[in-house]
C-alpha cells in the first residue's frame, strides 16, 4: 500500500510539475501575474509530494518490504537499518529519485530566497527547473520506477553493494546531487534571463550566490567520493580519472569558471553572454555525467543500468535540455550587450584567462573520456585513455590557471600594469622559488614535478600574503584583528578558498613524490619498517559483523621504540552476495597517513601485507574542505545577506548608462 | 667456554631480530619494481577499471607472471609492451600510443588552449574598438549626474 | 551571428557520437590476430595424456579452436551449438580446455556431450595469451594456411553461426 502511494504521488508530482513548466513561462511571456504567480506554489506542492515518495521508499525499505523490485535488489533482512536507508539512493531507481527529490528542495529554497528578484524573472527561474524535474520524473515513471513491485515477493533481498556499506560512500552521492541539482538553479538563471532579453550585471550578482553554493556541494561531493575510494577500496589510490569521476569533475570545472565569469559580469556588466553559456555548460556536463554513467556507453564502475531503453530516454533528455538552451543562447545572446570596457591586462583580464584555461582543462578531460568512443564509432579501433594520458595534459594546463591565481587578485580592475605587479610580487616569487627547490633535497629525493607543484603552491600562499598586507595597510583600523575583521567576507572566501586549493597542491605533490609501499610476507611477530615507522603482525582473528564475516589482522606500530598505534586491516566476505572486500587499516595524521591492507592468507597462519607510507595525504581532503568552506564564507557577504532583506532599488525604465550595440 | 655462551647470548638478539623481519613478498624485488612501473599502464582486460598491478583477476595474475618472466630476460620496455599489443590490440594500454587515430587526442587540448586564448584576445580587442566608438551625449551625462547625487543622498 | 551557434554545432556532434555509442559494447575487445598466423602451440591432449596436439598438424583444412573450461557458464551456454555443429561434419572444432583441472573437464565432457575430435590442455593459460584470449569461452576460425579469420568472443550463438561464422568456413573452404 505504501508503495503505491509513494507511486501516485510522484504521477501527482510530474502532473505539478507540467504546470510549473508551463504555466509561469507562458506568464512571463505575457505578462500575466496570476499565472507567473503558480510558480511558488507549484515549487512547494512538488516539493511536498517528491518528499512523500521519497518517505514511502524509505518505510519499504525500513520495514524490509521484499515485495517492492528495488528493495529486494538492493537491501537485506541483514543489513543494518542505517544502511537500509541508504540504500534508497543505492542504485539506479532509487538515486534518480533522490536526484528529483534534492532538485524539489533547491526549487523549494528558491521560492523562498527570490524575494528580490523581478516577478517574471521568478516564473522563469521555477520554470525552467519544473521541466526539468518533468523529464526526471517521467524517466522515472516510464523506465525507471522504484516502486515496482516484485510478485511474488522475494523470500530476502540480494543485499546492498559491499563497496557502498561505509559512511562516506552514502553521504557521497547526496553531496554530489546538491552540487549538480544545484547548477540547475544557474542554468534556470541563465535561461531566465535569455528568454526575458535583458541581461544585465544584475542577474550575474542575483545568480552567484546560488551557483558558489552548489559548487561548494559538488567540491565537498568530488573530495568525499575520492576519500571514500581511498579508504573503501583497499588499493590506497585516490583518483584514477576513470569515466565517471571524469564526470563528476567537469562540471565542478565549469562551476569553478562559471564563480569567476560571474565576477567579472557582476563587476563590470561584461562577458553575459559567456556567464550565461558556462552556466548552461555546467548543467549540461552534470547531465552528461547523469548519461555516462547510466548509459552503458563507457564501461564503469558505478554502471547502474546499461539498458540502452534507458539510455536512449537519457539521450533524448539531453537533447531537447542542452540543445534547447543552446538554440536559445544562439538567438538570444547576440542581443546581448557589450558591458563596460577593461584591458587585456587587468583582473578581468585575468579572470578570463583562467576561465579559458579552466575550460581548455575541461575540453581535454571531456577529450579524453570520450576519445574510445568516438573511435569505436568510427570503427578505427579499440582503445584506452587512462591516467597517463590526464596527468600529462592536465598539469600543463593547469598550471599557468594557478600561476594566475596569485597575481589576479593584485591587479587593478579596468587596466593593470605587469612591470607594477612583478615589482610587487618578487618577494612572493623568490620566496617561492626557493622553497619549492629545497624542500626536496631536504626531504631526500629531488624531482622537477615534485618542486613545481610546491613552487604553485606556495606562490598561492605568498601571493596571498602579499595581498593581505597590501590591504591591510590601506585600511583604517587601530589593531590588527580590527583591521582583519574589517576587510569583507568574501574577500575572506576568496582567500581562503585559494588557500585551500594551495593546501590540496601541496598534498598531491607530496604524496605523488614522497609516498612508499612495501609488499611482505609476514608470519605472527614479524616486523616491517617502512617510512621510519616499525610494523609487528600480530596475526589475525575472526570477527562476525551484522552482514559479514571477516579475519581481522592486528598491526601493531612504533616509532624510535615508541608506541605507535595499533592497526586492524580486515577481509571481509559479505554473506548475501559472496563478495570478499578488503577494509583497510588507516592511521590517519596530519602529516602522513600509514595505510595497511592484508592480501591473502598464506602457510602457518602469516598473510601478504601490504604497506603504505603516504605524507600529507590528508591535505588534499582537507584542502578541499578548506576550498568548500571559503565559498560558503563569501556567501555570507554583508551585501547578500542585506539583500534579501531589502528591495533592489529600480532605475527608472528611460533611462540608459551607455548607449548598447547590437553586435 | 664461558666466552662461547657469552657470544651465543650476545649473538640471539641480533639473530632474533634477523628471523622476526618480514620478508618481502617478491623474490626479486628490482624486477618486481620494473613490473610495478610498467603494469600501472596497463589495464586489466577483465575488470576494465583497474590497472594491472591492483587488478587480482586470475588473468591479470598471469599476465604479470607473464610480463615478471620477460622482464628476467632482460627485454626493454618497449618489446614488453609490443607484446602484449599485438595480442591485446591498443586497449591495453593506458597511455593511449601516439598514432594518426590519436592525434586530435594528444594535440587536442592544447588547440583548445591556443584556440580559447586567441578567441579571448580577439574578442577583448573587438570590444574595446566598439565601445570607444561610443560616446555619451549630454543628456546621458546629466542622467548620470542625477543618478549619482540621489545615490549619495541614500542612506 | 555565427559564432554563437558553434556550442550547439558541437553539442549535436557530441551527441551524435553519444547516439552511436548507445548501439557499441565498450567492453568488447576485438582481436588484433585476425588475419594474422595462429600462434603455434603444442600441448598435452586431454583425453590421451602423453599424446601431443600441435597446431601445425592442423594446416590444410579449415578448423575452428574453442577456448573454454569446466567452470566456465557461457560454455554450457554455447555447448548444444558445438554439438549440433559437430554432428554437421561441416568443419572441426578442436577444444582448448583453459585453466582447468583435467578430471572436472573430462567429467564435463562426460555429462554434456564431447563434440571434439581432439582437446589440448593448456593448464597455464600461456596459449590462451598467445591468442588473446580474455574470457571463455571464445572461439577462433583459422583457414588452411594456418591464419585466423575470426574471432568469437563469448558464447556462439546459433544465428552467428549461421550468418557469419559458416559462410566464412564455406568461403575458406573452397581456396
Amino acid at each position: 500500500m505504501i508503495p503505491e502511494i509513494g507511486h501516485y504521488a510522484l504521477i501527482l508530482a510530474l502532473c505539478v510539475a507540467v504546470v510549473q513548466g508551463t504555466i509561469p513561462i507562458y506568464g512571463a511571456a505575457v505578462g500575466n501575474s496570476s499565472f507567473m504567480s503558480v510558480a511558488k506554489p507549484a515549487a512547494r506542492g512538488q516539493f511536498l509530494l517528491v518528499l512523500l515518495a521519497f518517505c514511502c521508499l524509505g518505510y519499504a525499505f525500513a520495514v524490509k518490504d521484499f515485495s517492492v523490485l528495488y528493495v529486494a535488489a538492493t537491501s537485506n533482512s541483514q543489513l543494518p537499518l542505517h544502511y537500509r536507508i541508504a540504500a534508497i539512493w543505492g542504485a539506479h531507481e532509487g538515486s534518480l529519485l533522490l536526484w528529483v527529490f534534492i532538485l524539489t528542495i533547491w526549487m523549494v529554497a528558491v521560492s523562498f530566497f527570490s524575494g528580490h528578484l523581478p516577478e517574471a524573472m521568478r516564473a522563469r527561474i521555477l520554470g525552467v527547473m519544473g521541466l526539468v524535474s518533468v523529464g526526471f520524473l517521467l524517466f522515472m515513471l516510464t523506465v525507471s520506477n522504484p516502486f515496482e513491485r516484485l510478485i511474488p515477493a522475494a523470500f530476502d533481498g540480494r543485499d546492498l553493494n559491499p563497496l557502498l556499506q561505509d559512511p562516506g560512500m552514502v553521504i557521497h552521492p547526496p553531496m554530489l546531487y546538491m552540487g549538480y541539482v544545484g547548477f540547475s538553479v544557474a542554468f534556470a538563471f541563465a535561461l531566465a534571463a535569455l528568454f526575458g532579453g535583458t541581461l544585465d550585471a544584475a542577474w550575474a550578482r542575483w545568480s552567484r550566490p546560488w551557483t558558489t553554493v552548489a559548487w561548494c556541494f559538488l567540491t565537498i561531493g568530488v573530495a568525499i567520493g575520492s576519500g571514500s575510494a581511498y579508504y573503501e577500496l583497499g588499493w590506497g589510490g585516490w583518483w584514477f580519472w576513470a569515466p565517471v569521476e571524469n564526470a563528476s569533475l567537469m562540471p565542478w570545472l565549469a562551476g569553478t569558471a562559471l564563480i569567476h565569469s560571474l565576477a567579472v559580469t557582476d563587476k563590470r556588466g561584461s562577458f553575459k553572454a559567456w556567464s550565461v553559456l558556462l552556466a548552461i555548460l555546467a548543467f549540461s556536463l552534470s547531465l552528461l555525467g547523469t548519461f555516462l554513467v547510466r548509459s552503458g556507453v563507457l564501461t564503469s564502475v558505478h554502471a547502474f543500468a546499461t539498458d540502452p531503453k534507458r539510455g536512449l530516454f537519457i539521450l533524448v533528455f539531453l537533447a531537447v535540455v542542452i540543445g534547447g538552451s543552446l538554440m536559445l543562447y544562439a538567438w538570444r545572446a547576440p542581443r546581448v550587450g557589450l558591458g563596460g570596457s577593461f584591458s587585456i591586462v587587468s583582473r578581468e583580464g585575468m579572470l578570463l584567462a583562467n576561465n579559458v584555461l579552466l575550460v581548455a582543462a575541461l575540453g581535454a578531460v571531456l577529450l579524453g573520456t570520450l576519445y574510445p568512443l568516438f573511435l569505436d564509432a568510427l570503427d578505427l579501433g579499440k582503445i584506452s585513455v587512462g591516467p597517463p594520458y590526464f596527468d600529462t595534459v592536465f598539469v600543463p594546463l593547469m598550471t599557468p590557471a594557478i600561476f594566475l591565481m596569485g597575481i589576479g587578485p593584485l591587479a587593478q580592475w579596468k587596466k593593470a600594469s605587469l612591470p607594477e605587479l612583478a615589482v610587487r610580487l618578487r618577494w612572493a616569487f623568490g620566496v617561492s622559488v626557493a622553497t619549492a627547490l629545497l624542500v626536496p633535497i631536504l626531504m631526500g629525493h629531488w624531482s622537477p614535478l615534485v618542486s613545481l607543484g610546491l613552487l604553485l603552491a606556495l606562490w598561492i600562499a605568498t601571493t596571498i600574503a602579499v595581498d593581505l598586507r597590501e590591504r591591510l595597510t590601506r585600511t583604517d583600523g587601530s589593531s590588527f584583528m580590527g583591521k582583519l575583521a574589517m576587510l569583507p567576507r568574501a574577500y575572506w572566501g576568496m582567500v581562503i578558498a585559494h588557500f585551500g586549493l594551495a593546501l590540496f597542491i601541496t598534498g598531491v605533490t607530496m604524496v605523488k613524490g614522497f609516498e612508499v609501499e612495501q609488499d611482505v610476507r609476514m608470519n605472527v611477530g614479524e616486523t616491517a619498517t617502512l617510512g621510519g615507522y616499525t610494523f609487528r603482525f600480530d596475526g589475525t582473528e575472526q570477527y562476525r559483523g551484522p552482514n559479514y564475516i571477516a579475519a581481522r589482522g592486528s598491526i601493531h606500530v612504533s616509532q624510535d621504540g615508541r608506541d605507535v598505534t595499533v592497526m586492524y586491516p580486515e577481509k571481509r566476505r559479505y554473506t548475501v552476495q559472496n563478495q570478499t572486500m578488503t577494509e583497510a587499516a588507516i592511521s590517519p595524521g596530519f602529516l602522513r597517513d600509514l595505510y595497511v591492507s592484508l592480501g591473502e592468507p598464506l602457510e602457518g597462519g602469516a598473510w601478504s601485507v601490504r604497506l603504505y607510507h603516504k605524507p600529507f595525504i590528508d591535505w588534499i581532503w582537507g584542502g578541499c574542505l578548506v576550498m568548500a568552506v571559503g565559498g560558503v564564507l563569501a556567501i555570507s557577504d554583508r551585501r547578500y545577506r542585506l539583500a534579501w532583506r531589502r528591495k533592489e532599488v529600480e532605475v527608472p525604465a528611460g533611462t540608459q548608462m551607455a548607449r548598447q550595440t547590437v553586435s | 667456554m664461558r666466552w662461547f655462551y657469552l657470544v651465543v647470548i650476545l649473538l640471539i638478539p641480533g639473530l632474533a631480530a634477523a628471523a622476526y623481519e618480514a620478508s618481502p613478498l617478491a623474490e626479486n624485488p628490482q624486477v618486481e619494481a620494473r613490473l610495478k612501473t610498467l603494469a600501472v599502464e596497463l589495464r586489466c582486460l577483465v575488470c576494465q577499471n583497474q590497472t594491472l598491478a591492483d587488478s587480482n583477476a586470475p588473468l591479470a595474475e598471469d599476465l604479470r607472471r607473464e610480463v615478471r618472466e620477460m622482464i628476467v630476460k632482460n627485454m626493454s620496455d618497449q618489446e614488453i609492451i609490443d607484446f602484449l599489443v599485438s595480442r591485446y590490440g591498443d586497449f591495453v594500454l593506458y597511455r593511449p600510443p601516439l598514432k594518426t587515430t590519436t592525434t586530435l587526442l594528444w594535440v587536442g587540448p592544447f588547440l583548445l588552449l591556443i584556440g580559447g586564448a586567441t578567441a579571448l584576445v580577439l574578442a577583448l580587442r573587438r570590444r574595446q574598438k566598439k565601445l570607444a566608438a561610443v560616446a555619451l551625449t549630454e543628456a546621458e551625462h546629466n542622467r548620470v549626474a542625477q543618478l549619482l547625487s540621489e545615490g549619495a543622498n541614500r542612506p | 551571428m555565427s559564432r554563437f551557434l558553434i556550442p550547439l554545432g558541437i553539442f549535436v556532434v557530441v551527441l551524435a557520437f553519444l547516439g552511436v555509442g548507445l548501439t557499441l559494447n565498450p567492453r568488447e575487445l576485438p582481436s588484433p590476430l585476425v588475419g594474422k598466423p595462429a600462434p603455434n602451440f603444442s600441448l598435452p591432449q586431454l583425453h590421451e595424456k602423453d599424446k601431443v596436439l600441435s597446431s601445425t598438424d592442423l594446416r590444410g583444412q579449415v578448423w575452428l579452436l574453442n577456448f573454454w573450461a569446466s567452470w566456465c557458464g557461457g560454455c554450457k551456454e554455447e555447448h548444444p551449438v558445438l554439438i549440433h555443429l559437430a554432428k554437421s561434419g561441416e568443419v572441426p572444432i578442436y577444444g582448448m580446455d583453459y585453466k582447468d583441472r583435467r578430471e572436472e573437464a573430462l567429467a564435463w565432457l562426460k555429462e554434456w556431450g564431447n563434440p571434439y575430435p581432439l582437446v589440448a590442455v593448456d593448464e597455464s593459460g600461456r596459449v590462451g595469451i598467445d591468442y588473446g584470449v580474455y574470457g571463455v569461452p571464445e572461439t577462433y576460425v583459422i583457414d588452411k594456411a594456418g591464419v585466423i579469420r575470426y574471432k568469437q568472443i563469448g558464447p556462439l550463438r546459433e544465428d552467428v553461426l549461421q550468418t557469419k561464422i559458416l559462410p566464412l568456413v564455406r568461403e575458406l573452404q573452397n581456396q
